[in-house]
């Protein structure tokens, strides 16, 4: 039986909400205070122990029908109709673009920059730097637009290629699916460039011919015993958040494609709060999961920057990084069970032992497997009592090698914040650019006094400096304790302090930068992002390489324009660091641009190889990084994983063809 | 791929590129104080902190991997680490320049001076000295000229200083005292000549070169030919300061580094008798003020013009891509010592290779080189009794001018001049050499008025090989326009074969044992192969089709003319051979080897039966046994008491 944890009748705003979103906007740090509210914690914390008692185991029950688990879900999941994703993507998100189909930044009338919609903090706001911004760094022109495709235009998806004999059988389980063309397109991309801006100029490849919404462990079972009797390839399908090409259909793929849609199993199945762990459908996407969480008084802490629409059994396939990860750990520190579908049979660990010394961890089979082996149905996960507080901080550096200094220091002292970025000098200022419209003359005086002391009175290059963006987390006291430790190490390294806001607007602006994309394929920028790994020793080498490198590959491929080339520290290890790049031009007098893009960015990825790098941190291979495979991990290491997927899915079933 | 990279060296330069402005017409018309201290004012690196000459020995000494050295010798050694620190502070010490701008100020208005005096005008590439700011900005610089003489030392530094650009800190050889503490104050620092295996002092030269390097302080300027060039004739590339000027970019330090090859050509060369006797083992002079100026002979001489020429700058990114593997450079901590691969080793020395031959394409030929060439090829009696008449020379001069345009060289004929004109101020400017006396060309035999005693026979070879050497040295100035098509016109004329294949199979045997005396690009052999047919071929020697070459009967003169450029070559390296597999002792030394060969080949010359001067030269003699032991037919072995004990296998 496939009980659910049920809902609970709270109406407060989630923590991680007050951060995404305009309506939270009371900060988690300020309602730690309220009485009320602390007993109404206490109170759902017992129910949820309640709930986790009555309910029934729901392993190693092989015998549970497919259908009998959904309508049970259906009667008793009341919370589901606050997931946030719909079987109908479309009826919430663009088709060709990042993010909520109500949320976008457009030039308006008076030729201001603004955000649309409701949900972000910047919604409805006036942008009044972005245009200077993006005229004087790409030479963009609000004259010259590159106005997207409005509608998906049906007719020019290809007809499904369908297997009959599977699809009567599909039908008989009573699990739904569909061949809808508008489903189907949703389904055949992530967000790389260049599939963003096929489907902007309404062009369609190989999509696939069927989308299937188990929805459950057993459903999945189903599916992919059908797959295999009738040679069916499946490609699971999360939040479609991909940056590798990984959701690709392979053009030499002849068998029809099935998408397999997890968004429908995305139930908190029990929570355990004597081994502090949960256990979760894998289908359910980072800010369901936070919020569910946070209504029992708990948190994963995982918060990888597509957490919106980016679910669990994706971060489990590609060993994804959140954000706050010096405190809760990256997703392999999180896992404590994993429950994969491959077509050999189910591969689950018989017991949820912390540590185990049993060979090589089969989990590591499966986490960064990208989909090649199997589809994650569940996942037990650490979690934890939620922060008493939270405070945000910035400081200011003379310089990158400065930020770059101070970063190591706090990681050799292992005293990093939940979380500590380092923009350097143009991000910096694109961070200014995207200052909102402020209401009172006192703040923009305010602003101006910081300007003058940073930049006169401390003798601050503008064009040099750069800011690093704190976000501290756990008791009051300890947070408190902790900001001096960062804030003199610091000191040491010649940063100033600058503010709690700045250090706000940081981390708020990752959640809306990748919508900033979409405006800009409106006036001619193209850009990206990418992410490497590097021991600190080669930190600052990779920073400026990569960066020059992308500026002269620009030049030599005929790019008019000078293109943004930037780069933050987004993450620090005891032995080195991850650094994400920012990579966007203007592209107007090319005439083909994303061969141009994917030209440049290739020779950006051989510059990190070249300077130390890894191939990637968190993104994955998928099939973009796939042609260095055998250069980072070896022949052997190549043989290795390949004799696991021959072993796991001889027939290839899971047919999409990443990593490998 | 690189070597396309190589043929885009060959493009036709652009206009601007040939030409030259006479840097020294403006300093005629003003004065040397002004000039000395005009307004300096230079655009450095973008983004290079400005460092002290304090700083920067700082920060080698504070360096991780100098500290790591020091560890590591202080452990090996048993000594302390304050001990093996003061040590490596007393090297930097004795190492490190002192560039003062006061200085430089100096410097050029000394050179301003002499410059005047000794050279009619010193011609320079505006356009290369423009790209060389620009590159300056850029990225890291080194400067790389070729050095054919003590005058080229500073002359990069002069002129940069005059075109505002930073004046580069110079890799010096030489260390005396006070012409040492002159030019370490103008940019000079210093490195040993037998470094050996000094640990320490490898490992404090190394950081303080790259440190240089990585910050971007100055341009670095260094001979990539390791020394100045006693027969004019490029050497072939030393790797040391190379691999550690480029290790930096290896290991991603810096972005790029740029390479920028100068080529110096002088109409005559002031240390032009020095050279020759030095060749015959006449010990050279003390590097100091006054062996400089007594090797100037007198400062009212005239020695004509003088080419700076200042190439394109190159990128070893570009240069490098595809040839090196970089995960080697990613597993061991940067500030590690570590030792190139084979892989590394190949690049850097092709690399090297290439400087040394885009400094050949760069170097401006006189006349009186072209002049050179046929004099030597003219029989000895001709040219000291009987005198080569005053219109064959003129005519052959002509002639071979044709040639040396045909191949694409640079030629540096004064436009505006009648040829006669340019052929009697030729032989005017190296009366040191021959003289023009009704009608005919004699070479010039110095007549020793103190001794009374006639010469002995020996005596006279000598005496003849000074003036011949000299000659030499002047041929050798063009002889790299030559080399290849030559050693095809060698092949074709010792094979007597016509197919291509086997002629190419010889060409590469001729590359191969001649690879210490020319410069041949590692991995080049078929475009040199292909670039001697063309050239043959343009100029109407050979026919060639598929697979054969064939012989033109308008050809002969050029292929004849090519034959005997190179024979004295094929000649002293035979004569040697035959030495060696004469000799009963199978292990003999360095300095019994020189003399017996000279002792040899000066019988040899007074029987007739040899017909060059060459094998006299110390020079060709070093080559040969470099080359031996290349191909593993001599091999080096040491001796307790020296080092100089060659063993044949």
């Amino acid at each position: 039986m496939c009980h659910t944890f049920p809902a609970l009748t709270s109406d407060r705003s989630s923590r991680i909400c007050s951060l995404l979103y305009k309506h939270g906007s009371s900060m988690a740090s300020n309602s730690s205070g309220s009485d009320s509210s602390d007993r109404q914690r206490i109170a759902q914390q017992r129910l949820s122990v309640i709930a986790g008692h009555l309910q029934r185991p729901v392993e190693g029950n092989s015998g549970i029908l497919a259908a009998e688990c959904k309508a049970q879900g259906d009667k008793l999941d009341v919370s589901s109709e606050r997931r946030t994703v719909p079987r109908r993507r479309q009826e919430i998100m663009k088709w060709n673009g990042w993010g909520y189909s109500d949320s976008k930044f457009l030039y308006n009338k008076k030729g201001q920059a603004e955000f649309t919609g409701k949900r972000y903090r910047l919604s409805g706001m006036i942008i009044p730097g972005l245009r200077e911004w993006m005229e004087s760094t790409f030479g963009a022109n609000l004259q010259h637009k590159t106005p997207a495709a409005p509608i998906l235009n049906s007719s020019a998806v290809q007809p499904p290629t369908l297997n009959e004999a599977f699809l009567k059988e599909l039908k008989s389980t009573g699990i739904p699916f569909s061949h809808d063309a508008e489903d189907r397109v949703f389904r055949s991309h992530g967000h790389c460039l260049h599939e963003i801006f096929a489907l902007r100029e309404g062009k369609i490849g190989r999509v696939p011919d069927l989308v299937v919404w188990p929805n459950c462990h057993n459903d999945v079972v189903k599916i992919v015993e059908l797959a295999c009797k009738h040679n069916v390839c499946l490609m699971p399908y999360g939040g479609g958040t991909s940056v590798s090409s990984a959701l690709e259909c392979p053009p030499e793929e002849t068998r029809s494609i099935v998408s397999l849609d997890t968004s429908q199993m995305n139930r908190i199945l029990w929570i355990d709060e004597k081994n502090l762990t949960a256990h979760v459908e894998a289908g359910i996407v980072g800010q369901d999961l936070e919020r569910l969480l946070n209504e029992s008084g708990y948190c994963t802490g995982h918060e990888p920057d597509s957490m919106e629409f980016s679910s669990l059994g994706g971060w489990v396939a590609t060993r994804a990084s959140g954000m706050k990860k010096n405190i809760y750990g990256n997703i392999e520190d999180l896992v404590v069970h994993i429950k994969m579908v491959t077509p050999q049979g189910v591969i689950e660990k018989s017991c949820q032992g912390p540590r185990m010394s049993t060979g090589p961890d089969v989990h590591h089979f499966i986490m960064g497997s990208e989909g090649t082996l199997g589809v994650v149905t569940e996942v037990t996960m650490k979690i934890r009592p939620m922060p008493e507080y939270q405070k945000y901080g910035s400081v200011v550096f003379p310089n990158f090698e400065m930020g770059v200094a101070c970063l190591r220091e706090v990681a050799r002292q292992r005293c990093a914040p939940a979380s500590i970025r380092l923009m350097d000098n143009e991000q910096f200022k694109f961070g200014h650019a995207l200052k909102p419209q402020v209401s009172s003359i006192f703040t923009s005086f305010l602003d101006g006094l910081k300007k003058f002391y940073i930049t006169k009175f401390k003798g601050f290059d503008p064009n040099r400096l750069c800011v690093a963006t704190l976000l501290f987390e756990g008791d009051r006291e300890k947070v408190l304790q902790h900001e001096k430790q960062v804030y003199d190490i610091a000191a040491k390294f010649g940063g100033l302090a600058a503010g709690e806001d700045n250090g706000q607007r940081g981390y708020m602006l990752t959640f809306v930068i990748a919508y900033l994309r979409d405006l800009g394929m409106d006036y001619y920028v193209i850009g990206e992002s990418f992410e490497t790994s590097v021991p600190w020793d080669r930190v600052l080498d990779i920073c400026r390489n990569v960066k020059a490198r992308i500026v002269r590959e620009c030049k030599d491929k005929g790019v008019q324009f000078p293109p943004l080339s930037t780069c933050r520290v987004t993450q620090t290890y005891d032995a080195g660091a991850c650094v994400y790049f920012y990579f966007a031009f203007n592209y107007r007098g090319l005439s083909d641009p994303v061969h141009v893009y994917e030209q440049v960015e290739h020779a950006a990825r051989e510059e990190i190889l070249a300077n130390g790098g890894s191939l990637s941190h968190h993104h994955g291979v998928g099939k973009l990084r796939k042609e260095w495979m055998r250069e980072t991990i070896s022949s052997v290491g190549m043989g290795m994983l390949k004799s696991v997927k021959d072993y796991v899915d001889p027939n290839n079933i899971f047919g999409n063809r990443n990593l490998l | 791929t690189p070597v396309c990279y190589w043929f885009s060296l060959h493009q036709p330069a652009l206009k601007d590129e040939e030409e030259f402005t006479d840097i020294l017409e403006e300093r005629r018309r003003t004065t040397d104080l002004g000039y000395a201290l005009r307004t300096f004012n230079p655009q450095p690196y973008k983004g290079a902190p400005t460092l002290s000459t304090s700083d920067l020995n700082k920060a080698v000494l504070e360096s991780q991997y100098l500290c790591y050295i020091i560890k590591e010798i202080a452990m090996e050694t048993g000594s302390s680490v304050e001990k093996v620190k003061e040590d490596a502070s007393r090297i930097l010490k004795e190492m490190s320049h002192n560039l003062q701008l006061g200085f430089i100020r100096l410097m050029g208005y000394t050179l301003n001076k002499v410059f005047k005096r000794l050279y009619r005008s010193i011609y320079v590439n505006m356009e290369g000295l423009n790209m060389l700011q620009q590159a300056i900005q850029e990225s890291p610089v080194i400067l790389i000229p070729n050095h054919r003489s003590y005058v080229d030392f500073l002359i990069i530094s002069y002129i940069l200083f005059t075109y505002d650009i930073p004046v580069p800190v110079i890799a010096a050889g030489i260390h005396v005292a006070i012409i040492g503490g002159l030019l370490r104050r103008s940019g000079a620092f210093y490195i040993r000549r037998a470094i050996g295996s000094d640990k320490l002092y490898w490992a404090v030269l190394l950081e303080y070169v790259q440190t240089i390097v990585r910050t971007g302080y100055a341009p670095l300027e260094f001979y990539v030919e390791g020394f100045r060039s006693r027969t004019l004739k490029s050497l072939v590339p030393k790797l040391g300061m190379m691999d550690m000027v480029l290790e930096p970019y290896f290991k991603g330090e810096v972005f790029d580094i740029t390479l920028v090859p100068i080529s110096i050509s002088y109409d005559r060369v002031l240390e032009e008798s020095l050279l020759a006797l030095e060749l015959l083992g006449v010990p050279r002079p003390k590097e100091s003020i006054t062996g400089l100026f007594k090797a100037s002979g007198v400062l009212q001489e005239d020695y004509g013009c003088m080419h700076v020429n200042f190439g394109r700058p190159l990128s070893a990114r570009q240069l490098c891509e595809g040839k090196i593997n970089w995960s080697e450079y990613n597993l061991i901590p940067r500030n590690l010592p570590q030792r190139p691969t084979a892989e590394t080793q190949d690049c850097v020395n092709w690399l090297a290779h290439l400087i040394v031959r885009t400094q050949e394409e760069g170097s401006l030929i006189s006349p009186w080189s072209l002049m050179a060439c046929l004099l030597l090829q003219t029989p000895f009696t001709t040219l000291t009794e009987e005198g080569l008449q005053w219109h064959q020379l003129t005519e052959k001069t002509l002639w071979l001018r044709k040639l040396v345009l045909d191949f694409g060289a640079r030629l540096n004929w004064p436009g505006g001049w009648a040829n006669s004109e340019v052929m009697s101020s030729t032989v005017a400017l190296h009366h040191s050499i021959v003289h023009h006396k009704e009608d005919r060309i004699y070479l010039v035999q110095d007549e020793d008025p103190a001794r009374q005693d006639p010469l002995s026979p020996e005596e006279g070879v000598m005496r003849m090989a000074v003036v011949v050497l000299m000659l030499v040295s002047y041929r050798n100035q063009a002889l790299h326009v030559f080399v290849r098509p030559g050693i095809l016109a060698t092949a074709i004329h010792i094979t007597k074969n016509t197919r291509k294949d086997e002629l190419f199979s010889f060409f590469c045997f001729l590359q191969d044992v001649f690879s210490n005396e020319f410069i041949f690009i590692p991995g080049s052999a078929v475009q040199d192969f292909e670039e001697a047919c063309s050239l043959l071929q343009k100029c109407g020697a050979v026919h060639i089709s598929q697979q054969e070459v064939t012989v033109l009967e308008t050809g002969l003169e050029v292929l004849s003319f090519l034959q005997k450029l190179l024979q004295p070559f094929l000649d002293s390296y035979q004569l040697m051979f035959r030495y060696l597999c004469e000799k009963e002792d199978h292990v003999f030394t360095e300095e019994q080897f020189l003399p017996d060969v000279r002792n040899l080949a000066t019988k040899l010359i007074l029987s007739g039966d040899l017909r060059t001067f060459e094998v006299l030269s110390s020079d060709t003699q070093k080559n040969v046994l470099s080359a031996l032991r290349r191909l593993e037919a001599v091999t080096k072995l040491r001796m307790e008491s020296d080092g100089g004990n060659i063993s044949t296998e």
